[in-house]
């Protein structure tokens, strides 16, 4: 055993040591440790170099309320930084690092801030780097930036696994402390479905370990049989689960660490899981912390909270120090010193600011033989890298000063509740003034939301758990359940009254540290308030405090103590800041859980799939589709692929996987009358065997899609849609069928996944089709333009339709999806004599853009059919929905876009999303218009592109570029028709 | 947030999509584009109790009528609109 450990039993196994690192350097603890009691039990109190000034930084709090022992874990992919020394059990084999350090945590060079401390203060980034001219904050940025801040995120891909889950239950308990444990009691006796979270993984919270009895029996005792009954009532007891948030409809946020580092066998284990608890009944049992003391180095290492070395010690068997001077301004410090005399150690003094304490404090100072100094406060800590002496000295009578050697200054500023959690709802905390801290009232919270322990204002061991008991009762009460017989418990201890004294401002040193995690100091507070920024949410803004991932947990109610003396403000009137979630920080791989690489989102596969996948197809996602982009042969690139491609289907012919398109069935005997008003052109006239190309309008005249319907039967259609658009081509349907016009009788069923679909388009389409399907007429007669037929086989009923997307002689053959691979190779070895080839998605964009056809890259939800030139489309005999706002005379002015065609002038590839300017690359000029679509067109020979251009800068046309500046990129551009080939038609009229 | 769909019983938000203000006016199909102006750009967007209108998309694609604090995010009724309002419907 170490030097720091003393011989008592604790929560720390000594039969199994575990090795760990920290900074490179090898340390052993023993299982139960966690790594602050490991480092500690090593002689190890400096921890990490502050956010601001590099000041030495070691343990101060027991567990969460810790605002400077934060360590990295791990390397590289698997670094998680900012954690907690005081909640991270050691495992074997844990490398530790410290953070914001360098070189070395010893030797930090960065610490020269502390000399630049003046220039630091509250609002120093307002104000400080400010000048001379606007573009200094630049210089200085990068410096602030490495010198402040915490650990450091890893920029690799984090492989380790990460789970999610839901719970539901009657009642989530919030806090494993003896309020939570005999709140889950009442719950689970009276039959509810119970969940317990807490951050530990000992039950008990603060009072776990604690030398007391609860109604004559060890309270340890009752802490393990309590657990155990909870068990077997079925009650999910869930620790080291962080309760983060609060969210609207009862739902909870909560992370789970199920293991610190990933294990080294090679299985695959979750580290976290994120749960979200829904519970009908929320009990908030989350206790309280202790503040520190305010004076000159407070912050320095071996300054640490008083419960604090009582819990170290307690807990983990370890001596924070060999000479403790205990440092307070109320009773409950008293408890924590009886406690650490009895275990052994040296408890030289006992500094209580207060002017008279009562006769049981005296007694107990007298019992532990420390020198018992009332009415003193500690002026200074000395010591470089920890705590050597301190600097006592009479309140009242300043002159009256003493040195006390010391390597431990334990201090009590009173506790703080934890109102967290109830400040997520909205609540706003109110001033308790015996407890000289903010509370939740109960008064003030939603009834299915409940408060006991010390965030209800009660801080002794009995009041907390009859408290607890009771809140359980009210949940059982509430949900009608019967609550057990109530429970009166008794401590042998408890608290011992009296409440902490205000310190006043006016004593206090202006360097003593508020909030430890961002370097506030009292100064700071008095700076901001002499500028003006006195109220609560003004001072965390300018100064930091109350900020980062420590929340101001032990600052926040001294700050405001501090702010109403010096504002002359009531506390009573003084709003806390609002707490935010996460209580504590969480990793994003929690709330991602598995939803990450190919599982980040569904994929949709075309019943053809296998066979583009078997042809080695360049594959590319669009929306949740993957559709082949190219078939590239050996040797060939993307270009010449589709240049190929697009070639052959203006050549020969090519086939086209479509099956991605959206396909909506509608169908009753009003659908006729539906799709007039849905379509902007007239379908009332479509005729059986039919299709149709038609616009739809959003209810603001904007462009939601383009597709064509096909009249199936007298009162069925196919609608199809562009394949992003078919969500919410569906939704727009069913909201105007149930928000319009719910009198007409016509229903919708999506049917994308039942239909393959795929495009037979070129000059040598037809023979193709006339050999696949022999015996079927598909002569210009029997099939003219806009055309459908049903081909009826033994496997199912197939659809031909006589449409062009590439302004070819062109079909699209629908099948049912089954059959959707068996008919595609069908039709390709039927076409090998005429020469058919697969092409993908890039063939079929230069095809479409070739003939000017719009698609996703202008159908971006903000041009209307004016700016499409499908103005023609929209019918002047009949309403349509959209056409109301389409009346708007400002969408027809001239600075409305208009659609063109693009030909680059040095023949060099067009960028989309580059700008259309008048002017060279050293002068632009203002933006005219932008590029939408881009290719090379085999038929041209060209690079050609699709843009939407002013009107007015149409007109007077004197020559323009297509800028793109962030690639450096700036080609002349040639306007022209959208309609690069073929206008007239003539090619799909074989 | 958790909407209690009459057909589907309670659900995550998630499962929900916002359609629009159910207070808003809804213009007959040849009302001039003036009211048609009001209807889709005009909101009064309360601090408060507001009726609005969901579909259950992840569900059973029905359309509600929400009654909902937009401070609070409190949920006071929760009604079918549209082609099956009624309970009849096809």
């Amino acid at each position: 055993m170490t030097s720091f450990r003393i011989d008592k039993p604790s929560g720390v196994d000594f039969e199994k040591p575990v090795n760990f690192t920290f900074d490179g350097r090898t340390y052993r603890g023993f299982a139960g440790d966690t790594v602050a009691s490991a480092l500690l039990a090593n002689g190890v109190h400096l921890f990490g170099r502050s956010f601001k000034y590099h000041q030495p930084r070691g343990v101060m709090g027991a567990h969460v309320e810790e605002a400077n022992a934060l360590i990295t874990i791990g390397r590289g992919a698997h670094a998680e930084p900012n954690l907690q020394a005081t909640t991270i059990p050691v495992t074997e084999g844990m490398e530790v690092y410290s953070q914001n350090r360098w070189p070395s945590l010893k030797l930090d060079l960065l610490s020269i801030n502390q000399l630049a401390a003046p220039l630091l203060s509250a609002g120093f980034y307002y104000k400080t780097f400010m000048g001379p001219t606007k573009r200094s904050w630049m210089l200085y940025e990068p410096f602030i930036r490495r010198a402040a801040g915490l650990g450091a995120v890893s920029t690799s891909p984090d492989d380790q696994a990460y789970e999610k889950d839901h719970r539901f239950c009657d009642v989530l308990i919030i806090g494993g402390g003896v309020t939570g444990i005999a709140a889950g009691l009442a719950a689970a006796r009276s039959g509810l479905r119970v969940i317990l979270v807490d951050d530990r993984n000992v039950w008990g919270g603060q009072m776990a370990g604690v030398d007391d009895d609860l109604s004559g029996q060890p309270l340890d005792q009752w802490i393990s049989h309590s657990i155990r009954e909870l068990r077997e009532l079925g009650a999910e007891l869930l620790s080291r689960t962080t309760a983060f948030g609060v969210y609207d409809g009862h739902v909870h946020g909560a992370v789970q660490r199920l293991a610190d580092v990933s294990s080294h066998d090679g299985v695959r284990r979750p580290l976290q899981r994120f749960l979200k608890i829904v519970a009908k009944h929320s009990i908030l049992a989350t206790g309280a912390f202790e503040n520190p003391m305010l004076f000159r180095n407070n912050s320095l290492p071996g300054v640490m909270l008083a419960d604090t070395a009582r819990h170290f010690m307690d807990r983990f068997s370890v001596a924070c120090g060999k000479q403790i001077v205990i440092y307070t301004n109320n009773d409950s410090a008293y408890g924590a010193a009886r406690r650490l005399a009895e275990a052994g150690l040296n408890v030289a003094a006992l500094i209580d600011t207060r002017p008279s304490v009562s006769a049981a404090c005296q007694s107990l100072a007298t019992h532990i033989g420390a020198s018992h100094l009332v009415g003193w406060q500690v002026e200074k800590a000395h010591g470089r890298h920890r705590v050597k002496a301190v600097s006592v000295c009479k309140i009242d009578d300043q002159r009256q000063k003493q040195r006390i050697s010391s390597d431990c200054l334990a201090m009590s500023g009173g506790w703080n509740p934890v109102v967290h959690l109830a400040s997520h709802m909205g609540m706003a905390p109110v001033y308790s003034e015996p407890m000289g801290a903010f509370i939740v009232d109960p008064d003030n919270l939603p009834s299915h939301c409940h408060v006991a322990g010390p965030v209800a204002g009660t801080l002794d061991l009995p009041s907390c758990v009859n408290g607890g008991f009771a809140a359980g009762m009210e949940v059982a009460r509430q949900l009608g359940s019967t609550p057990p017989d109530p429970i009166e418990a008794t401590a042998m201890h408890g608290f011992i009254g009296d409440w902490p004294m205000k310190a006043d401002v006016e004593t206090l040193s202006e360097k003593a540290m508020l909030d430890f995690q961002n370097d506030v100091t009292l100064g700071d507070i008095k700076l901001a308030v002499v500028e003006g920024y006195s109220a609560t949410e003004h001072l965390k803004r300018y100064t930091t405090l109350g900020m980062g991932t420590d929340q101001g947990r032990t600052s926040n109610i001294n700050a405001i103590s501090l702010l109403t003396q010096l504002t002359g403000q009531q506390i009573e009137n003084i709003r806390p800041t609002r707490f935010r979630p996460p209580f504590t920080p969480i990793t994003l791989g929690a709330l991602v859980g598995h939803h990450v690489g190919d599982h980040a989102q569904p994929t949709r596969l075309t019943p053809m799939h296998d066979w583009h996948a078997a042809q080695g197809a360049m594959m590319v996602p669009v929306g949740l589709w993957w559709r082949p982009r190219a078939y590239l042969k050996p040797g060939e690139t993307l270009r010449e692929a589709y240049i190929r491609e697009a070639g052959n289907v203006r050549e020969n012919v090519g086939i086209c996987d479509v099956s991605t398109l959206g396909k909506i069935a509608v169908q009753g005997p009003d659908a006729g009358v539906f799709l007039d008003r849905v379509y902007t052109n007239n379908f009332a006239t479509l005729p059986v065997g039919k299709a149709r190309y038609g616009l739809m309008l959003r209810d603001d005249g904007m462009v939601l899609d383009d597709g064509t319907s096909w009249r199936l039967g007298e009162n069925d259609y196919l609608m199809t849609t562009t394949t992003g658009g078919a969500g919410a081509v569906m939704q727009h349907l069913e909201r105007l069928h149930n928000l319009y016009w719910p009198d007409l009788r016509v229903s919708f069923v999506s049917v994308t996944g039942q239909w393959a679909g795929m495009s037979v388009a070129g000059p040598k389409s037809r023979q193709v089709l006339g050999k696949a399907f022999s015996g079927t007429d598909f002569s210009d007669a029997a099939l003219p333009i806009m055309g459908v037929m049903s081909i009826k086989t033994a496997s199912g009923t197939i659809l031909v339709a006589r449409l062009s997307f590439s302004g070819e002689l062109a079909y699209e053959v629908f099948c049912p999806a089954c059959m959707g691979t068996e008919i595609w190779c069908d039709l390709l070895s039927h076409g090998a004599d005429f020469g058919i080839q697969p092409y993908g998605t890039e063939a079929l964009g230069a095809l479409r853009i070739e003939k000017g056809h719009v698609a996703g890259g202008e159908l971006d939800g903000r041009v209307s059919p004016y700016n499409l030139r499908l103005d023609g489309m929209l019918s002047k005999k009949k309403w349509f929905f959209g056409k109301p706002l389409l009346e708007r005379d400002g969408l027809y002015d001239d600075d409305q876009y208009r659609l063109v065609g693009l030909i680059s002038e040095d023949r060099q590839p067009l960028q989309a999303g580059a700008h259309v300017v008048f002017g060279d690359k050293a002068s632009p000029g203002p933006s005219q218009g932008w590029v939408s679509s881009v290719t090379y067109s085999p038929s041209l020979d060209e690079e050609i592109g699709l843009a939407l251009v002013k009107k007015r800068a149409l007109e007077k046309d004197t020559g323009m570029y297509a800028a793109n500046p962030v690639a450096g990129i700036h080609r002349k551009v040639r306007i022209v028709s959208h309609h690069f080939l073929d206008p007239e038609g003539h090619r799909m009229r074989l | 947030m958790i909407i209690d769909c009459p057909c589907c019983g309670r659900r995550p938000v998630s499962e929900f999509s916002y359609i629009g203000d159910a207070e808003a006016a809804k213009p007959d199909m040849h009302a001039p584009a003036a009211e048609w102006v009001k209807a889709v750009y005009t909101r009064t967007n309360p601090r408060g109790m507001h009726l609005e209108h969901w579909q259950h998309l992840h569900g059973c694609r029905q359309f509600l009528k929400i009654q909902r604090d937009t401070l609070t995010h409190e949920i006071f009724s929760v009604e079918l609109v549209g082609v099956y309002a009624s309970g009849e419907g096809e």
